[in-house]
């Protein structure tokens, strides 16, 4: 009774393992970036290969080989993520970025064109002030390059916050 | 039942191969690395279940840590061109400082 009962288990997740081991490859192969095809292969390392072992535990009963695969499914559990992990950073550093990504959106704030608004002023009244506690030759460049500076920055955010405006507006429309 | 999921572990290490071939760029190659050693480990652990003979976990286990050790040693060695001299990585990884040259 008792090993019916544990076969059925071990027989469901090895079937629900395999799912994920077939899916995960899958999604190596047809995936598009780089970066979406980590999710696949992080499915592989935790739910497919997790889910496996599990099974392969409740066939080896309480004996040193499940002891043994304890052994394996914790360290695929360390270092899964952190290979994953590797990866990722190492492909980051090498200049790779996501499909489609242009800027880091999360990064500016979401009222963008308050925002832009505020630092231009900002940037000019710290300039003037600057320019008049300071002395003239210094006075005369400094301004100059600041508000060189400012409208080139702001321009660039609210390119970014119109972006960013854009984007969700496309996506709801395909949805509905 | 083993014999089930022996063939299903060779069916995604022959596709995940695909991957391993045609990856466009290094980083594809590595991350289907890692995913194939993965599924190697399981493997070594199911076909040792269906020989009759477990204590291939030992080598299963082994295959595990083994992985892991060579994909950060592929991803060291394509990111500073050399394995070990622990000094001279140093240097390397103290990129000079943009503020520092402006000075």
């Amino acid at each position: 009774m008792l090993s019916v009962v544990i076969d059925i288990l071990s027989w469901a997740s090895f079937i629900v393992g395999g799912f994920f081991l077939f899916v995960g490859s899958l999604g190596m192969v047809r995936l598009v970036d780089f970066w979406a095809r980590l999710h696949a292969a992080s499915i592989i390392d935790s739910a497919g290969v997790g889910l496996i072992l599990f099974g392969m535990m409740l066939q080896g009963g309480l004996t040193l080989v499940t002891a043994k695969l304890a052994l394996i499914v914790l360290f695929l559990f360390i270092t899964g993520p952190t290979a994953s992990h590797a990866v990722a950073n190492a492909a980051f550093m090498s200049g790779s970025r996501p499909h489609e990504m242009v800027e880091d959106v999360t990064a500016t704030p979401p009222p963008a064109k308050k925002k832009t608004a505020t630092k231009k002023t900002k940037a000019a009244t710290t300039a003037a002030t600057k320019g008049a506690t300071k002395a003239k030759s210094t006075a005369a460049k400094k301004p100059a390059e600041k508000s060189a500076a400012a409208p080139k920055s702001a321009k660039a955010k609210t390119a970014t916050g119109t972006r960013k405006a854009t984007k969700p507006t496309t996506r709801t429309r395909k949805k509905t | 039942m083993f014999s089930f999921i022996s063939l299903l572990i060779f069916l995604c290490m022959a596709i995940l191969m695909v991957r391993l071939f045609a990856g466009p760029t290094l980083y594809d190659r590595v991350l289907a690395l890692n995913t194939f050693g993965s599924c190697t480990v399981l493997l070594i652990g199911t076909v040792g279940f269906l020989a009759g003979r477990p204590d291939f976990l030992d080598i299963a286990l082994l295959y595990a840590l083994i992985n892991f050790v060579g994909t950060i040693a592929v991803l060291k060695f394509f990111r500073y061109r050399r394995l070990g001299d622990a000094a001279e990585d140093e240097e390397s990884i103290m990129a000079p400082d943009p503020e520092e040259a402006a000075k």
